[in-house]
């Protein structure tokens, strides 16, 4: 899994019929010291996130196995909400005091 | 299935139990003439490979599970065959017996 | 199946149902000869092993079969904890071993 921000959505009115009904967010990766990258992922979510929010999200085969996702055209999908992590020890990013 | 190298072994005592006792070799994958390619993998052994040997690896989980014959094994990566001769256009571009012979010479 | 050393954890309180309870690590992948390859990620740690330790992870679809759960969107999982790696005679071992 990556760790990326929830940074938007998208809206499609047409689009494949087994995508009705999926939020669809766009997230900005970020690397494991909390740099933002130049890499962008539309997501499904699993998880109830919204903008602001630092996400973990599955690729591939993998996005499909959740209720929300499952049997539908999706190879991203946001099944997190990070609250913090560290490295080393150190802590590089706390949801409740984000830098 | 990709060609590769056996570049070394693993040595894991605490694996999930579906690994337990399976000898882990690095594997990095290689282009028809040995020169390398991709990123190095760790693969199960099911041929008695060893450090040196060029194999044949299969990465993918259905076939890997087939191979362990546990439909619910988290594998993927599996040393499934050790390599006499790889023939590229007609030619070949390598074999294992002329290369032991130039070793035992 | 790659190599890779644990450099860190995520903790996560609201993840999707079915990965309750599964640790989540931070990971960099390794070559052969113990360097980093690629970005680092963050995997399932269905085996227990911390900061500095050398451990072997699947990816793909493949890693949600390490979980508990095993209809979970999970495309990391370390499955093995590795004790030591030797690859062209270099031994490569738990960071300052």
């Amino acid at each position: 899994m990556l760790i990326g921000k929830v940074v938007g959505s998208v809206v499609a009115t047409r689009k494949d019929e087994k995508l009705e009904g999926r939020k669809l967010l766009v997230v900005q990766v970020h690397n494991h010291k909390n740099e933002p990258t130049e890499q962008y992922v539309v997501a499904a979510d699993s998880v109830q996130a919204g903008p602001g929010d630092m996400v973990l999200y599955a690729t591939g085969s993998s996005a499909r196995q959740t209720s929300a996702t499952e049997n539908r055209p999706v190879d991203a999908v946001v099944m997190a909400i990070v609250d913090s992590w560290d490295l080393g020890g150190a802590n590089v990013y706390e949801k409740w005091n984000p830098r | 299935m990709f060609l590769a190298l056996v570049v070394g072994t693993v040595v894991a005592p605490v694996q999930i139990p579906a690994l337990d006792g399976r000898k882990l070799l690095l594997v990095r994958p290689i282009k028809p003439d040995g020169t390398p390619t991709g990123k190095t993998r760790i693969a199960l052994d099911s041929v008695q490979a060893g450090e040196g040997d060029r194999v044949l690896v299969l990465d993918e989980g259905n076939g890997g599970r087939q191979i362990l014959g546990d439909p619910k094994a988290p594998v993927k990566t599996i040393v499934v065959g050790v390599v006499d001769y790889v023939d590229v256009h007609g030619a070949r571009v390598y074999d294992h017996r002329r290369r032991t012979e130039a070793q035992g010479s | 199946m790659y190599l890779a050393r644990v450099t860190g954890r995520v903790v996560a309180t609201h993840k999707y149902e079915g990965l309750g309870g599964v640790p989540l690590q931070w990971i960099q992948p390794l070559d052969e000869h113990g360097k980093a390859m690629g970005a680092q990620l963050v995997a399932c740690a269905v085996i227990s092993a911390g900061p500095g330790d050398l451990v072997h992870f699947v990816d793909g679809r493949e890693a949600a079969l390490a979980c508990p759960e095993t209809f979970v969107p999970v495309d990391a999982a370390i499955i093995g904890f590795v004790e030591q790696a030797v690859a062209n005679g270099v031994r490569i071992g738990r960071e300052g071993r």
